[in-house]
C-alpha cells in the first residue's frame, strides 16, 4: 500500500486547519469520506478535495506535499504513525501530539509543538517563536517527546516546557527556556538575549556561552557531570548531532537559576 | 557415581524460593566500584540473620554499563519483596550514596519495579534534579565530590536461594583449596552469586536447634570433630568440609553454577585429597527446589 498523499493544488490566501489530516483521524476512512471532510479556514469550511489532490490509501503514513505555512494544527493530538510534510508547516505543528513522528523538510512557523505530551517531531528548516511552548495563559508547556529543529529556532522556546527535550543544531532566539518548569533544551549554536529568563528547573545545554546572561543566573563552576555521557547517548537513535557529542562534551560550566524566582534550573555551557 | 576418584553422593541440594534484583555500580575505576559494591553486599551472607544475601556477580567493562564507566553487577536476593525493597534501600543509601565517584543503575529491567534511587534523592534536600532518559528516570544528587547519579527503580523477580554442594576432604587446606577453584569457576557463570565470604562458608547449617530461640544451629552429622559424637555422615578419613551456597535467578543458572563448580573441585581429584561432594538436604524441611548432584554432574 502506498501512503495516503495530499498535494496542495492552490495556495491557500487565508490559514487553514487541517487538524483532521492525522493518521488516527484517518485511518479506515475510504478516499470519498477523506474528500468531504471539511477544513476550517477564515469564517468558511472547505472540503479536503477543494485543497488537495489526494492520492495513495495507507492512512499509517500521511504525505502532505507542495505544503505551505499557512497549514496550521498539522497532526494536532495525534498518537500514532507518521506524518511527512514536504514544505513549509503553519503554526501549531504537532500540537499537543501524543505519539508518532511528524517531520518537515522545510520551516515551521510560531507554536510548533505547542503543548507536546509524547512523540517526534524532526524540522529541518527554521522554528518560529514558541516552540514546544504553552498556549497563552496555560501552564504545562511541552509534557514529553523529542522535538529536532536542524535549523534556528525563535524566541520564548520551551516557555513553561515541563518533559521531554528540544534539540536545536542551529542558533536559538531569545529567552530560551524561559518560565521552563523541566526538560532539556540543548541548542548547539548562539542564543539569543537572557536565556532562562524565570526558569524554575531543567536545563539548558549549550555549546556556546551566552553573551547576555541573566544577573541571577549564577557560576556554579566547571564539572563533569555523569548524567551527561548518558544523556546524550539517549539521543543517539535520533537524527541529530547531539547523539554524537556524548564523546564529545566531557565537562560543562554550570550557571544555577534563575534566582529571581525557584532557582532550580540550570544552563550547562561545554568548556 | 564417582568423577576423578571424588564420590558424588545420591543426594540432592535443597533450595527455597526468594526475591532478587540486580544493581550496577559504576565508579571512576574498578577499584571503587569495587569498594562501593563490596560495602552494599557486605554482611548479606544469610537471610537467617543479615535479612538478605548479597553477592558481586561480576565486574563490567565501560561498554557494558550505563554512563560508560567501569562497573561492577551485583544481586540482592530476601524472603520477600519488602524485605528486598527495605534492604536494597538502606544499603543503596549507607554504601553506594556514600562512596566516592558511585552512580546506581537498574540491573533488571523486568519484574516489579522497587525504589533505587526514588527516595534516596531526598538526601539533596530540594537540589536534586530529575531526568528522563530514554524511557527511564534518573536522579541527579548534589554531594561533596559532585553528583550522585541514581536510577530510579530496578526490577524485582522472583529468584531461588540456598541451592549448594560440599566438598568433603582429607584436610582443611585442601578442602579450601579446592573451594577456592570451584569459587572461580562459578564467578564466571551469570545470574548467581555466592553470598558466603569469599564464596565459601565453613558452618553449614541444618533446620532447627536444641535451644528453642534458633532456627538453624550447626550441622553436626558433617562436622569432623563430633564424628565418634553423634549420628555422621563422615567417613574416618574425611578431616574438614565446606559448603558453597549458591542463589541464582533460575533454577538452571543454579544447576549450571553447580555443575561448574563440582567439576572443578573433582578436577583436583582425590588425589588432592578430596573424596567426596556432598549436599545439605534437609529432607523437604527447607524448600521445593532440589537440586540432584548425580543429575547435575550426568
Amino acid at each position: 500500500m502506498t501512503e495516503l498523499t495530499f498535494t496542495l493544488k492552490i495556495n491557500p490566501q487565508q490559514r487553514v486547519d487541517v487538524s483532521p489530516l492525522t493518521p488516527d483521524n484517518l485511518n479506515g476512512k475510504s478516499l470519498p469520506d477523506i474528500a468531504a471532510i471539511e477544513l476550517q479556514t477564515g469564517n468558511r469550511k472547505i472540503r479536503v478535495d477543494e485543497l488537495f489532490a489526494i492520492s495513495g490509501e495507507d492512512a499509517s503514513t500521511i504525505v502532505i506535499k507542495q505544503a505551505s505555512n499557512k497549514l496550521d494544527y498539522l497532526g494536532k493530538g495525534n498518537g500514532s504513525g507518521e506524518i511527512i510534510v514536504e514544505g513549509d508547516a503553519g503554526a501549531y505543528l504537532g500540537f499537543q501530539l501524543k505519539g508518532g513522528v511528524i517531520k518537515v523538510s522545510g520551516n515551521v512557523d510560531a507554536y510548533a509543538a505547542c503543548e507536546l505530551r509524547n512523540g517526534e517531531i524532526n524540522i529541518d528548516g527554521n522554528a518560529g517563536d514558541f516552540l514546544g511552548a504553552a498556549l497563552p495563559g496555560n501552564k504545562k508547556g511541552m509534557q514529553g517527546g523529542v522535538v529536532i529543529v536542524k535549523g534556528n529556532a525563535g524566541d520564548r522556546v520551551g516557555d513553561h516546557m515541563r518533559r521531554g527535550a528540544i534539540l536545536i543544531e542551529g542558533n536559538a532566539g531569545a529567552y530560551l527556556g524561559s518560565r521552563m518548569t523541566a526538560g532539556t533544551i540543548g541548542v548547539l549554536g548562539d542564543v539569543g538575549a537572557l536565556p532562562g529568563y524565570a526558569m524554575k528547573r531543567g536545563t539548558l545545554l549549550l555549546l556556546k556561552k551566552p553573551t547576555n546572561l541573566t544577573a541571577t543566573f549564577n557560576d556554579c563552576g566547571t564539572h563533569t557531570l555523569g548524567f551527561l555521557p548518558l544523556l546524550l547517548k539517549g539521543f543517539q537513535g535520533y537524527n541529530t548531532q547531539f547523539g554524537g557529542l556524548s564523546d564529545k562534551i566531557k565537562r560543562v560550566r554550570r550557571y544555577a537559576g534563575d534566582m529571581s524566582g525557584a532557582g532550580k534550573g540550570e544552563i550547562l555551557v561545554a568548556v | 557415581m564417582i568423577i576423578n576418584g571424588v564420590q558424588i553422593d545420591q543426594t540432592f541440594a535443597e533450595a527455597f524460593p526468594m526475591r532478587a534484583t540486580r544493581v550496577i555500580i559504576t565508579a571512576q575505576n574498578h577499584k571503587w566500584a569495587h569498594i562501593s559494591a563490596q560495602a552494599f553486599t557486605g554482611f548479606a551472607t544469610s537471610v537467617i540473620a543479615c535479612g538478605c544475601e548479597a553477592g558481586i556477580e561480576r565486574e563490567l567493562d565501560p561498554s557494558e554499563t550505563p554512563d560508560g564507566r567501569p562497573g561492577v553487577s551485583a544481586m540482592i536476593f530476601a524472603m520477600g519483596g519488602k524485605g528486598l525493597a527495605k534492604q536494597l534501600e538502606t544499603r543503596a543509601g549507607q554504601c553506594v550514596l556514600t562512596s566516592p565517584t558511585s552512580a546506581l543503575f537498574a540491573g533488571l529491567n523486568e519484574g516489579d519495579p522497587i525504589a533505587l534511587g526514588k527516595n534516596l534523592r531526598y538526601f539533596g534536600d530540594g537540589f536534586q534534579i530529575s531526568k528522563r532518559i530514554a524511557g527511564k528516570r534518573y536522579w541527579r544528587v548534589p554531594v561533596m565530590d559532585g553528583e550522585f547519579l541514581a536510577e530510579e527503580t530496578t526490577g524485582m523477580v522472583k529468584a531461588i536461594g540456598g541451592g549448594n554442594f560440599l566438598v568433603l576432604a582429607e584436610s582443611q587446606p585442601q578442602a579450601l583449596t579446592a573451594c577456592e577453584a570451584a569459587i572461580e569457576a562459578m564467578k564466571q557463570v551469570p545470574n548467581v552469586i555466592m553470598p558466603f565470604p569469599g564464596g565459601v562458608v565453613r558452618s553449614g547449617s541444618k533446620v532447627g536447634s536444641k535451644y528453642k530461640t534458633l532456627n538453624a544451629s550447626t550441622n553436626d552429622a558433617f562436622c569432623p570433630t563430633l564424628k565418634g559424637q553423634t549420628k555422621t555422615e563422615l567417613s574416618p578419613e574425611i578431616e574438614s568440609v565446606m559448603e558453597i551456597v549458591i542463589d541464582g535467578l533460575t533454577e538452571e543458572d543454579i544447576k549450571k553454577s553447580m555443575r561448574v563448580g563440582i567439576q572443578a573441585v573433582c578436577d583436583l581429584g582425590s588425589a588432592n585429597g578430596i573424596r567426596r561432594i556432598s549436599a545439605g538436604n534437609y529432607g523437604g524441611k527447607l524448600g521445593p527446589f532440589l537440586f540432584h548432584l548425580q543429575e547435575i554432574m550426568a
